[in-house]
C-alpha cells in the first residue's frame, strides 16, 4: 500500500441557516498523495463534520458534479491529486512553513451551501439562452439525417463538454459583466452553429453578435481554456463564432466587433505593424475620411475615447497630432510590406484552419536507436548489454 | 548574450517608453539586441480570429527572419508571446502545413524550421530568469528597490493556456515577476488581480466590462498597499495606465497607481533615473515611485 501523507484543507464554508456569513474552516486529512482533493473532502466529511456539503458522483471526471476552486484555480475536485494541490499551494511558502490547500465553491455563481453552488441561476439559464437544440427544417426524415462524418468532426470538441461549470467559474469577463453569456453556453452555441443539419445558423450568429453580452464580450483571457477538464477550449469556440459571424455571414454587429477585426486586419496588410491611433478611428468609424457616416453607437464609442486621446497627447504618449492622422505611421522597410501583402493574398485564398484537438500533434519520428529500443525485447537485460 | 529582438507594435507606438527603456536596460545588462525591423505584427489573436492561416504565416515569417540571424528571439510583449506561441504550436504540429506555409516564405528566400538550433521565442521576463539568471541580475543592481512595494501584473497571454507556453518545462513561469521584483530588492505585493485580464481586448467592444476589469485590479493592488504595478505587456499598460482615469470613473473610486513596464522597473534598479526611462510619459503619475527611491543613491 502506498504511504499516506498529512494534508490540511482550508475550506470556505457557508451555512444559509446561520446568520453569520461565509467562514473558513481547516480540516486535517491523511491520504495517499495520488488520491484526489475530492477524496480528502469526503474524508473530512466522514471523520470530522458530516455537515460539510460537496456535490459529487462519478469521481472520475465524467459526471461534472464536483467543480470547485482549488488554490484559486477552477477545476474538478476529483481530477486534482491532493499531493499536487499541496505543492501548488506551497510554491512561494518560506522554508519551514506550510500553507493549507484552499478549497472554495465555484465563482460567478451563488453559493447554496459550502461547496455546492446554484448551477440553475447562472449556468443552466445561460445554456438555455443559446437555444441548445437542433433547429431543423421541420420535416422529419423517414429515418435519420445523413451527413458526411467529416462535416461533424469540427464540433466534436464542443460535444466533449460535461457541463461542470468550471469555465463559467473561471470566466474573467463574467466577473466584470455577470450578464455575459459566458464560455459554456457559447461553446454549446457553436455545437449547433457548426452542425450541418441546423438550418438557423445565420439567425443564431446574428443573435449572438448583436447581444452586447454575446460573442464580443469575451476578453480573450484563456481562463476557460485552462479550467476546462475536457479540452473543450470554450474561448476557441467563441473565436470560431466570431469568424463565422463577421467573415462568413458578414454580420455588422452593433458592438463594433466586426469593424474592429476588419480594421486590424486591413491595417496590418497596409502597414505591416499596428497603428493604434488608426485602429481606434477605423474601428469606430470605418472610412470616415471619405463618405461613410459612423453609426450612432460608433460615435458614442469614439467620443468616449476622446478624453483618453487628449491625455495621451498632453503627456506625449501620442507623440503629436499627426499621429492621429492616418498615413504617418511608418511602413516596413524595403520590400517587406510587399512580402506581407503576398502572405495576405495566399492566406485569403486558402484559409486553412487547423484544430489540434482533432488532428493532434504530429508524432516526432523516433531516432533510429529509439526505434530499435521500442521493439519487443527478447531478454529483459539493459540495452547496453545488447 | 545576443538575441534577435522583436519589439512589437505598441512599444513603438503608444508606449515608446517601453522600447526606449528596453534599449537602455539591455545595454547595461550587456545584452546585444538585433532588431527584426522587417518583421510584422503578431496579429494579437485578432488576425487569427479572422483567418488562422494568415496569422500563422505572418508569424512564421517573423520566426524565419529571426532564424536567419542564428540567434534566439526575444519579445517584450505578453500578447506577442501568446499570439506567436499559438501559431508556432500549429506550425510545429503538422509538417505538411509547415511546408505549405514555407512555400509563401520561399519568395522572400526565408524558411521557418521546426526545432532549429538555438531558436526559441521568449519574453524578456523569461530571458531574464532562465537565460540571463537572477544572480547575474542581482550583481548588476546598483540601486536596490528597497521598500518599494510592487504588484506583479502578468497579462493573460503569458500565463495561459499553460499547455502552450512551456510550463511543462518551466513550471514557475507564472511566478517570475515575483522573483524578479525580489531580485531587484523590491517587495512583492500579493493581490487578487495579478494574473487576471486587464480588459484591453474588449475596450472598443464593451468599454464598461473592459474598464471595470482594469479598475478593479488597480483598486485591489492599492488596497494591498502597492506603490506601483509592473507588467511585461504594453497592452495591459494601455488599459491599466492610459485608461486609468476612465477606469476610476467606472469603479467609482480614486485610483492613481503608477504602472511600470518591466524594463523600467529593472532600469530603476540598474541606476537609471525615472525620466530616462520615460516614466514621465505615463498617464498615472509615477512621481511617488521616484520619491520612494530618491533616498537610495543610484
Amino acid at each position: 500500500m502506498a504511504e499516506t501523507e498529512q494534508y490540511t484543507l482550508q475550506v470556505r464554508r457557508f451555512k444559509p441557516e446561520e446568520e453569520h456569513g461565509p467562514y473558513w474552516q481547516e480540516f486535517d486529512v491523511e491520504l495517499d498523495p495520488t488520491l484526489s482533493v475530492l477524496d480528502g473532502l469526503l474524508q473530512a466529511k466522514d471523520r470530522d463534520d458530516g455537515s460539510l456539503a460537496v456535490r459529487c458522483s462519478c469521481r472520475a471526471a465524467i459526471c461534472g458534479s464536483c467543480g470547485v476552486k482549488i488554490n484559486g484555480q477552477s477545476t474538478l475536485a476529483c481530477l486534482t491529486q491532493i499531493g499536487e494541490a499541496h505543492e501548488s499551494a506551497n510554491r512561494r511558502t518560506p522554508d519551514g512553513e506550510t500553507k493549507p490547500i484552499v478549497v472554495e465553491p465555484m465563482g460567478n455563481m451563488p453559493v447554496i451551501k459550502d461547496l455546492v453552488t446554484d448551477m440553475e441561476s447562472t449556468h443552466w439559464t445561460k445554456i438555455r439562452r443559446v437555444t441548445p437544440w437542433l433547429l431543423d427544417d421541420g420535416d422529419p426524415p423517414e429515418r435519420e439525417r445523413i451527413v458526411p462524418p467529416e462535416s461533424m468532426v469540427d464540433i466534436t470538441q464542443t460535444i466533449a463538454c460535461i457541463q461542470c461549470g468550471a469555465c463559467v467559474s473561471a470566466c474573467l469577463s463574467m466577473e466584470a459583466d455577470p450578464e455575459f453569456i459566458g464560455p459554456a453556453a457559447l461553446a454549446k452555441a457553436y455545437r449547433f452553429v457548426g452542425d450541418p443539419r441546423d438550418v438557423e445558423t445565420r439567425e443564431r450568429l446574428y443573435d449572438l453578435a448583436q447581444d452586447p453580452h454575446g460573442i464580443y464580450d469575451c476578453t480573450h483571457c484563456f481562463a476557460c481554456v485552462d479550467a476546462c477538464p475536457k479540452g473543450v477550449a470554450p474561448m476557441d469556440q467563441i473565436m470560431r463564432l466570431r469568424r463565422r459571424a463577421a467573415d462568413d455571414e458578414e454580420i455588422h454587429d452593433r458592438n463594433n466587433g466586426r469593424n474592429h477585426e476588419r480594421a486590424f486586419v486591413k491595417i496590418i496588410e497596409k502597414k505591416g505593424t499596428l497603428d493604434e491611433a488608426l485602429l481606434l478611428q477605423e474601428s469606430y468609424a470605418p472610412g470616415v475620411k471619405g463618405k461613410l457616416i459612423p453609426k450612432p453607437s460608433a460615435i458614442k464609442g469614439l467620443v468616449g475615447s476622446l478624453p483618453t486621446a487628449a491625455r495621451g497627447l498632453r503627456t506625449g504618449k501620442m507623440r503629436s497630432l499627426p499621429k492621429l492622422i492616418p498615413g504617418v505611421h511608418p511602413k516596413l522597410p524595403g520590400d517587406a510590406q510587399e512580402r506581407v501583402k503576398r502572405i495576405y493574398e495566399h492566406a485569403e485564398e486558402h484559409g486553412t484552419e487547423i484544430n489540434l484537438y482533432i488532428t493532434g500533434e504530429e508524432e516526432v519520428e523516433p531516432e533510429p536507436d529509439e526505434e530499435e529500443f521500442s521493439q519487443p525485447e527478447v531478454s529483459p537485460g539493459p540495452k547496453e548489454s545488447e | 548574450m545576443k538575441l534577435a529582438y522583436w519589439p512589437g507594435c505598441v512599444s513603438r507606438g503608444f508606449t515608446t517608453e517601453l522600447h526606449g527603456s528596453m534599449a537602455l536596460v539591455a545595454e547595461r545588462l550587456g545584452i546585444e539586441l538585433i532588431t527584426l525591423d522587417r518583421a510584422n505584427c503578431c496579429g494579437a489573436g485578432v488576425i487569427a480570429e479572422h483567418n488562422q492561416e494568415l496569422a500563422d504565416t505572418l508569424n512564421a515569417r517573423t520566426f524565419a527572419l529571426a532564424q536567419q540571424t542564428g540567434l534566439g528571439m526575444m519579445n517584450i510583449c505578453s500578447t506577442c508571446q501568446g499570439a506567436q506561441s499559438e501559431c508556432q504550436q500549429r506550425l510545429d504540429a503538422d509538417s505538411a502545413y509547415r511546408a505549405h506555409i514555407n512555400e509563401v516564405l520561399a519568395g522572400e528566400g526565408i524558411e521557418y524550421v521546426k526545432d532549429a538550433d538555438g531558436f526559441e521565442n521568449k519574453n524578456f521576463l523569461w530571458v531574464l530568469v532562465e537565460d540571463y539568471g537572477l544572480d547575474e541580475l542581482k550583481a548588476k543592481v546598483t540601486r536596490p528597490l528597497a521598500g518599494l512595494r510592487v504588484g506583479p501584473f502578468y497579462g493573460c497571454y503569458i500565463v495561459r493556456p499553460k499547455y502552450r507556453l512551456g510550463y511543462e518545462e518551466h513550471p514557475n513561469r507564472d511566478l517570475y515577476l515575483e522573483t524578479v521584483i525580489e531580485a531587484l530588492g523590491g517587495e512583492v505585493v500579493d493581490y487578487d488581480g495579478s494574473r487576471k485580464c486587464c480588459g484591453f481586448p474588449v475596450i472598443t467592444m464593451n468599454r464598461e466590462t473592459s474598464l471595470r476589469q482594469a479598475g478593479t485590479h488597480i483598486g485591489d493592488a492599492l488596497d494591498q498597499g502597492a506603490d506601483c504595478l509592473v507588467t511585461p505587456c504594453p497592452l495591459c499598460h494601455l488599459n491599466l495606465d492610459m485608461q486609468q482615469p476612465e477606469a476610476a470613473k467606472v469603479v467609482d473610486r480614486d485610483l492613481g497607481l503608477a504602472v511600470l513596464h518591466l524594463p523600467q522597473l529593472v532600469g530603476l534598479a540598474l541606476g537609471y533615473e525615472p525620466k530616462q526611462l520615460g516614466m514621465n510619459r505615463h498617464i498615472a503619475s509615477t512621481e511617488w515611485v521616484g520619491e520612494r527611491l530618491a533616498g537610495v543613491p543610484a
